[in-house]
């Protein structure tokens, strides 16, 4: 069987690029997902606060899902679950595998790619000390917790501000844990700001700025304390600054990386800065007919962001299949100071209808200041902002009409106003 | 009445039991803990070394190099992963030119096959991102690489087929000389023995004093590692050495037969010998000595970081002998430990032999083990599995491609495992980038199913390493 359209991943990207694919006017389209239902982490984040952009409501994560999983009845889309992609070859045939329907490989003239992202670990980020149970990705004890419905501990530590851990710091305080402490290693926290009001702040949770856990203790198997240090400017811990923690579990919400196995496998061109595919202004990647979107290209703050970029890969793949490929002189989008990546970093202007939207972290915090647009040193384009802060992803539109006039390159770039 | 009663089941415990268990004896092995290889045999460099290190004459240099000979065709009878990637011992300067010198002409005496002495240039069109400050080389192409675990689990599992008691949770306590033989007092247990083999690793003196005087001493001595992603595998093709110096063989740089990068190990004597803590002091010093060999080395793609503990001794060569008539060590078994494993467990059966014991060989034992590793199967193979047992159609850890079969197949193998890193070491769940964060759950939800159990009892590793604390309020979606 040919599909128009096969899409990796069923979490909230692949669902929302199934969905548009559909509505621009595919009918052979399937999603491989390799959970037993639809929905990806969103299952697991049974707090609210999804959907306010989308749905100007306030959902939880898996009524989020639920969204877009009751939209697929009313589609041709097929769905896979419990199936796990393995491979993508370069004529785009993507090898899978299943209890129920074996060792499969489709064709398909387009591809979403919508893998998500995975959580860095403790060898990640190389804490020493011993090896006990205990310590645990954040992402990892929301699964126990919500999912299957046990505790991980009782006396928790929690390293890393990124959301994730920020909402474990509640969830596990609701479930009657003593949550001792946050400990982040940057001098400033790295989730939402409401996460820190709503998820510390209201609990009485200390946050340790610029400290980080330099030694993991061990009693009879389990953790049984943990050292935190602070650090100096180049993140090295500060000798006699050591504090001791007496928990058993630690929490790690230390970054999120982009799981692109299978575009690589696929040969597809990584992006160093964001760990994903680079890619244009519809988010198609380096090979023709493939896209990407989510988390998959680069972690977002919010799944909503995650929905609309996902339409847009939808319906790039749908323009693809039923248009054939978008063609037109490319412009490099470069990071300028402060700036830590751009998505996309290659824009068509011809395919572009009235505006480009790009975009961006900066690297460390801002108060009022300018995003300014330069194209071979011009500045071609600025906007205002009161706060930025590398927990938050910042976004412009480039009209169209300023597109053609660039020059092969944009930088953006963010300066103090 | 046992007739071999084989204290502490590393690689050295399992080989042991694995050739005696050619014959016709009642063999007991106790091992202290929740599973075999916990101690130095999962914690260490994972390497089949060519045999050019020892002295010519000792009991380390024979059995390395016939060990590493025994190497290719045990894996492969006992599906041990192995690779015989060759190695090379890195000279920097010109006194290191005369080690490699030193080492060729040792490697000669010992046996060891196939040596050459390379050129820097030749060096650089094997291994391109070597330092380019390496003035020669040795090469060694018998030396390899395996998954250490698995021979030892290997070894264990052939040997419990063939009737072999493993009794795990019992730590020997107590040995008292009878008239018979010798009665141990393991766990809650106490057994009767008409032989005892001592391979207790870092422990074999303390078990060695319960019956003789003291002969040698454990100097326990640390070693930390950093474990890289697969992304990192092109940093080295063969098994890359610095210079041996007063401290030990140094810090290798390596690649594994899971296609990740090693990078270790130092040396710190120990204080605490069943402590494999690792510190920033000696991670910062293997990442350092490190980029002597392979300056390139990006530690933002580390997944682990670890520490073994080696067994050394006082004594230079290995300590394998009767320490009171009918009680064997196989004691103070540092590197080339691993490679001479198998070499160890025959010369056990020789010297058991010579005391006394009477080897009838059995009429057909079990030699070999299968096991399915579906992602080293063909397109064909891996729907033939499937056909066979859909589990093997459901992918449970993503990053190393480990089904829910293959999970199974572990928890009923010959020793079952009791916790995740259990099934970590038969099935290779948790071993890849997100270090078991996706899979940790759902294996230990496996676990819990086969061998029915609550999943509170599921266990990390080690007894006490209890992953779940309680239940939540709500019980989550399981009510």
């Amino acid at each position: 069987m040919k599909y128009e359209l096969i899409v990796i991943g069923g979490g909230p990207a692949g669902l929302a690029a199934a969905v548009s694919a559909y509505q621009n006017g595919l009918r052979r389209i399937a999603i491989i997902e390799r959970d037993l239902q639809a929905g990806g982490i969103l299952n697991q984040c049974i707090h609210n606060g999804f959907g306010l952009h989308r749905f100007h409501e306030e959902l939880s994560g898996p009524e989020y899902a639920g969204r877009f999983i009751d939209m697929l009845p009313g589609t041709s889309i097929q769905l896979f679950t419990d199936t796990m992609g393995l491979e993508i070859t370069k004529d785009k045939r993507v090898h899978c595998v299943s209890a129920k329907q074996g060792y499969q490989v489709y064709e398909a003239e387009s591809i979403v790619l919508a893998m998500g992202c995975r959580e860095r670990t403790r060898g990640a980020i190389g804490i020493p000390g011993d090896r006990p149970s205990g310590v645990f990705t954040a992402g990892a004890a929301q699964r126990y917790l919500n999912i299957e419905g046990y505790m991980v501990g009782r006396r928790v530590l929690i390293l890393g501000s990124g959301d994730i851990g920020l909402i474990m710091a509640r969830r596990m305080t609701l479930e009657g844990a003593k949550v001792l402490a946050c400990v982040e290693v940057m001098p400033y926290s790295c989730g939402l700001s409401r996460n820190i009001a709503q998820c510390l702040n209201d609990f009485d949770i200390p946050l340790y700025l610029s400290h980080t856990v330099t030694d993991i203790r061990m009693k009879n198997g389990r953790l049984s304390g943990c050292t935190v240090s602070r650090v100096d400017e180049k993140r090295m811990p500060v000798p006699g600054t050591e504090m001791d923690f007496d928990c058993d579990t630690l929490l790690l919400s230390v970054g999120l990386i982009p799981e692109n196995e299978l575009t690589r496998s696929a040969g597809i061109e990584i992006d160093r800065r964001t760990n994903g595919p680079v890619v244009h202004e519809n988010m198609e990647t380096q090979m023709e007919g493939v896209f990407a979107c989510g988390n998959v290209v680069h972690v977002h703050d919010l799944v909503d962001y995650v929905s609309a970029e996902s339409e847009r890969a939808g319906r790039a793949a749908a323009q693809y299949v039923l248009n054939g490929e978008a063609s037109g002189e490319c412009i490099t989008l470069r990071n300028g100071a402060c700036v830590s990546y751009t998505v996309p970093q290659l824009i068509r202007p011809d395919n572009v209808e009235k505006a480009a939207e790009v975009f961006f972290r900066v690297n460390r915090i801002f108060s009022a200041s300018r995003v300014s647009v330069y194209s071979n040193d011009q500045l071609i384009a600025q906007y205002k902002r009161e706060h930025m802060a590398p927990g938050e992803m910042e976004r412009i539109q480039l009209p169209k009409a300023l597109l053609d006039k660039a020059d092969g390159e944009i930088t953006v770039a963010c300066e103090e106003a | 009445m046992y007739d071999v009663a084989i204290v502490g089941c590393g690689v050295i415990g399992a080989a042991a039991a694995y050739y005696l268990s050619m014959y016709d004896l009642k063999i007991l092995v106790l091992e202290k803990e929740n599973d075999i290889a916990m101690g130095a045999t999962r914690a260490n460099s994972a390497i089949i070394h060519a045999g050019y290190d020892p002295e010519p004459g000792t009991l380390m240099a024979r059995l390395n190099v016939r060990g590493c000979e025994m190497a290719k065709d045990l894996c492969y009878k006992l599906s041990v992963p192995y690779r015989q990637c060759g190695s090379l011992v890195l000279a920097f300067s010109a006194a290191e030119d005369e080690t490699v010198k030193m080492l060729y002409d040792r490697g000669v005496q010992n046996g060891v096959k196939g040596m050459m002495i390379l050129t820097a240039e030749e060096v650089h069109e094997m291994e391109p991102q070597v330092s380019d400050q390496v003035t020669s080389a040795l090469y060694a192409p018998s030396a390899g690489i395996v998954n250490p675990w698995e021979y030892a689990l290997a070894f264990a599992e052939v040997a419990v087929l063939n009737g072999v008691e493993l009794y795990r949770n019992s730590e020997v306590t107590d040995i008292r000389k009878t008239e018979k033989g010798f009665e141990i007092n393991a766990g809650k247990n106490t057994f009767e023995s008409r032989f005892v083999i001592n391979s207790a690793g870092v422990d074999s003196a303390f078990v060695h004093e319960m019956v003789a005087d003291r002969s040698f001493t454990v100097k326990p001595s640390k070693g930390s590692y950093y474990l890289m992603d697969k992304c990192e595998c092109a940093r080295a093709n063969h098994v890359l050495f610095q210079c041996p110096s007063e401290k030990g063989k140094g810090v290798l740089v390596s690649p594994t037969v899971h296609g990740n990068l090693i990078v270790g190990p130092d040396a710190e004597p120990s204080k605490d010998m069943h402590r494999v803590n690792t510190t920033a002091a000696s991670l910062s010093y293997v990442k350092s000595a490190a980029a002597k060999s392979v300056p390139g080395i990006d530690y933002r793609n580390a997944i682990r970081n670890f520490a073994g503990m080696r067994a050394n001794t006082d004594q230079s060569d290995f300590v394998i002998g009767f320490a009171a008539p009918g009680f064997l060590d196989l004691a103070g078994i540092k590197s080339p430990g691993l490679t001479s494993a198998p070499a160890i467990g025959e010369e056990a059966v020789k010297l058991l032999k010579e005391a006394g014991l009477e080897l009838v060989p059995k009429v057909s034992p079990v030699q070999t083990r299968k096991k399915l590793r579906f992602k080293e199967l063909s397109e064909d193979e891996k729907c033939a599995a499937i056909a066979k047992n859909p589990l093997y159609g459901r992918v449970i850890c993503r990053c190393e491609t480990i089904t829910e079969g293959e999970i199974v197949d572990a928890i009923r193998s010959p020793i079952p495992p009791v916790s995740v890193d259990g099934i970590k070491r038969r099935a290779g769940t948790g071993m890849g980038r997100c270090q078991g964060g996706f899979c940790g759950p759902r294996v230990l939800e496996i676990l819990a199913r086969e061998l029915e159990i609550d999943p509170k009892q599921v266990l990390k590793d080690q007894a006490g390493s209890y992953i779940l604390a309680d239940e939540t309020k709500t019980g989550g979606m399981r009510v």
